[in-house]
């Protein structure tokens, strides 16, 4: 049988084969991209803004971007004053793996020390943590020092949205683009100019 | 000509020659039904796989009737879902019939995958049996999910969240990855729509392809039976296996049996408790879908909590997922890693048994603690239990080489 091969067709046969494969793989090419994001979606993303003037020290306000809530916390100084002593007791204190703007790098996490702005999505499955802002023990955590809870998976997060060591979540919460428009007003989404 | 009418002979004459010479209706039929032998001693266990047919073409039925009434639209699934309740002309009943059948096939299935872990029906040669078993399994879940998010609650909605949040688990890629699943950057409009045509169009040709595949091995090979014995090893001199019996009218009538009994329970519970105290419909999903409101305790429908309990007892969310795509894959590989040469459980020891009965309890509790709110005890024992559900399949592949077992009979006894 070997010997009665005819070596130009078996070639023929086999780089039309090839060539077949190629097309298959280019055919699929819309197929697999069609479920990419369309442009709507896209235009639907955009900046968002927030008036911040009426959020009390100690308040919080969420406000949907990309359908994602963000929350805006007016933070007080008790709040913000414990920061520094829980490094041990967190996964990643100096958000060095965060998802963050470059301009927000140190333990407040923030433009304006005493404003945060994080993504309200846990980073363990999605979930939306809920904000516990009193310094008092809790039900899963005794020695509570503020900050967001996660009734999933409980996850634990600190008043800056650094995840505790223990939390299922690895990774602090988000910190979307932002930028201010005046003192009162925050634009989600848009970076601004790098302050 | 001529030759079309001698083939014809063979498969008789009249209007069934006419069409055997044309299509072999009459061979097919003997084949599979009335001259398919399967062993005589089949017992309990042996109903779930025609149940498991039973649900299928339940949920075909009932599925496509639902589509003729619901709409894939985000600010429409949720109230497509009530009209079909209250007031499309027994709605109710056929969404009941869908929701209660979701349930009910992965209780048939589960029944179906422990008869084989009992009698050790995945092994050679039934290996491909198995893992297209496994296949089905696995595109009975994506079905399963994606069917639920359609009526778009808040739990449909979290859910979907969750769950497509695994693939940012994908090194590198993971964050594009489910945008692209998602088709935005949230579970939105989008998705839903693409979840539709997964969930009635793509899944269910691929399980029905499936099936098709499961039945086509397993009558290949033959079926396997309580005692695991090899029926084909002994057979009269027209080839027909000496403790097989025709499938037809013997099993269909004893499988008819089990669908009435199946009914009555099915039936039962459409009727008078549909949801099952929240199990099969839970009661965040009575609420519409708000992405700004987590619900208080997220959590799966039943069937799939195993599994969720050993994602959340890892603390680690791309560890977590790879550990229970494992628990998943590693059933895929059970046909080698149980070598003993016995099959069916009842020629096993009892270091085999007691394993096994760990095993399944085990595999019980995780779905039970999958189901509970997140504790610290909880939390330990799903990391124990998931410990022992992969280190059950170890021993076993360690265990089973060289295992003392009973001697298995040639033939299956008569009782």
């Amino acid at each position: 049988m070997t010997d009665n091969v005819n070596k130009s067709r078996r070639n023929l046969l086999l780089s039309t084969g090839a060539v077949g494969v190629v097309g298959a793989g280019f055919a699929a090419v819309p197929f697999l991209k069609s479920w990419l994001p369309s442009e709507r979606a896209k235009a639907a993303g955009g900046p968002v803004k927030a008036d911040i003037s009426k959020v009390e020290p100690g308040q919080m306000l969420n406000v949907l971007w990309r359908g994602q809530p963000v929350f805006l916390v007016n933070r007080t100084e008790k709040q913000t004053a414990v920061l520094e002593s829980l490094k041990d007791k967190l996964k990643d204190p100096e958000s060095e793996s965060s998802i963050q703007p470059d301009y927000i790098n140190d333990i407040y996490r923030a433009r304006k020390s005493n404003f945060l702005v994080v993504v309200g999505i846990c980073t363990h499955l999605g979930c939306s943590p809920k904000y516990y802002p009193d310094l008092v023990p809790q039900q899963f955590d005794s020695e509570w020092k503020g900050g967001f809870f996660c009734p999933c998976h409980s996850s634990r997060f600190d008043i800056s949205g650094r995840v505790f060591d223990g939390s299922p979540a690895s990774r602090n919460l988000d910190v979307p683009p932002y930028t201010y428009l005046d003192d009162y007003t925050i634009e989600i989404g848009n970076d601004g100019e790098q302050a | 000509m001529g030759k079309i009418a001698s083939s014809g002979n063979k498969g008789g004459t009249g209007f069934m020659g006419w069409l055997n010479a044309r299509l072999p209706v009459t061979q097919f039929y003997k084949d599979h039904l009335s001259e398919y032998y399967a062993p005589k001693n089949f017992n309990f266990w042996y109903f779930f796989g025609s149940l498991a047919l039973l649900v299928l073409v339940n949920q075909i039925l009932t599925g496509i009737w639902l589509t003729m009434h619901y709409k894939p639209d985000a600010s429409q699934a949720f109230g497509m879902v009530e009209y079909i309740m209250r007031d499309v002309p027994w709605g109710w009943l056929i969404r009941y019939l869908h929701t209660t059948g979701a349930s009910a096939f992965f209780i048939v299935i589960y029944f179906h995958m422990f008869r084989g872990l009992l009698y050790g029906s995945y092994k050679k040669p039934r290996e491909l049996v198995w893992i297209f078993g496994m296949i089905i399994y696995l595109a009975l879940m994506a079905e399963a999910f994606m069917g639920y998010v359609l009526p778009w609650g808040n739990m449909s909605y979290w859910g979907a969240k969750v769950i497509t949040q695994l693939f940012g688990a994908v090194p590198w890629i993971g964050d594009s990855l489910v945008e692209w699943v998602r088709g935005d950057y949230l579970i939105s409009d989008a998705t839903l729509n693409r979840f539709f045509a997964l969930h009635v169009v793509a899944l269910p040709l691929a399980i029905v392809a499936l099936v098709v595949l499961h039945i086509a091995a397993l009558h290949t090979v033959g079926s396997n039976n309580p005692e695991g014995i090899e029926i084909k090893k002994h057979k009269d001199e027209n080839g027909k296996p000496l403790d097989g019996i025709p499938f037809h009218p013997y099993y269909t009538v004893k499988d008819i049996f089990g669908v009435g009994m199946f009914l009555l329970i099915f039936l039962f519970i459409v009727f008078v408790k549909p949801d099952m105290g929240g199990l099969f419909l839970e009661h965040d999903n009575y609420v519409p879908a708000n992405p700004a409101v987590t619900p208080e305790h997220i959590k799966p429908v039943w069937y799939f909590t195993p599994f969720y309990a050993m994602l959340r007892a890892v603390p680690d969310m791309q560890l977590g997922a790879l550990i229970m795509l494992l628990a998943i894959v590693v059933l895929f590989f059970l046909p080698w890693l149980d070598r003993s040469p016995v099959k069916s459980i009842r020629y096993r020891r009892w270091p085999f048994k007691l394993m096994l009965g760990m095993f399944t309890v085990t595999f019980v509790i995780l779905g039970w603690l999958g189901m509970q709110g997140a504790t610290e005890l909880y939390k330990l024992m799903a990391q124990v239990l998931t410990a022992f559900y992969f280190f059950y399949f170890v021993w076993l592949f360690f265990y089973s080489r060289n295992e003392k077992y009973h001697e298995v009979p040639e033939r299956i006894e008569d009782h």
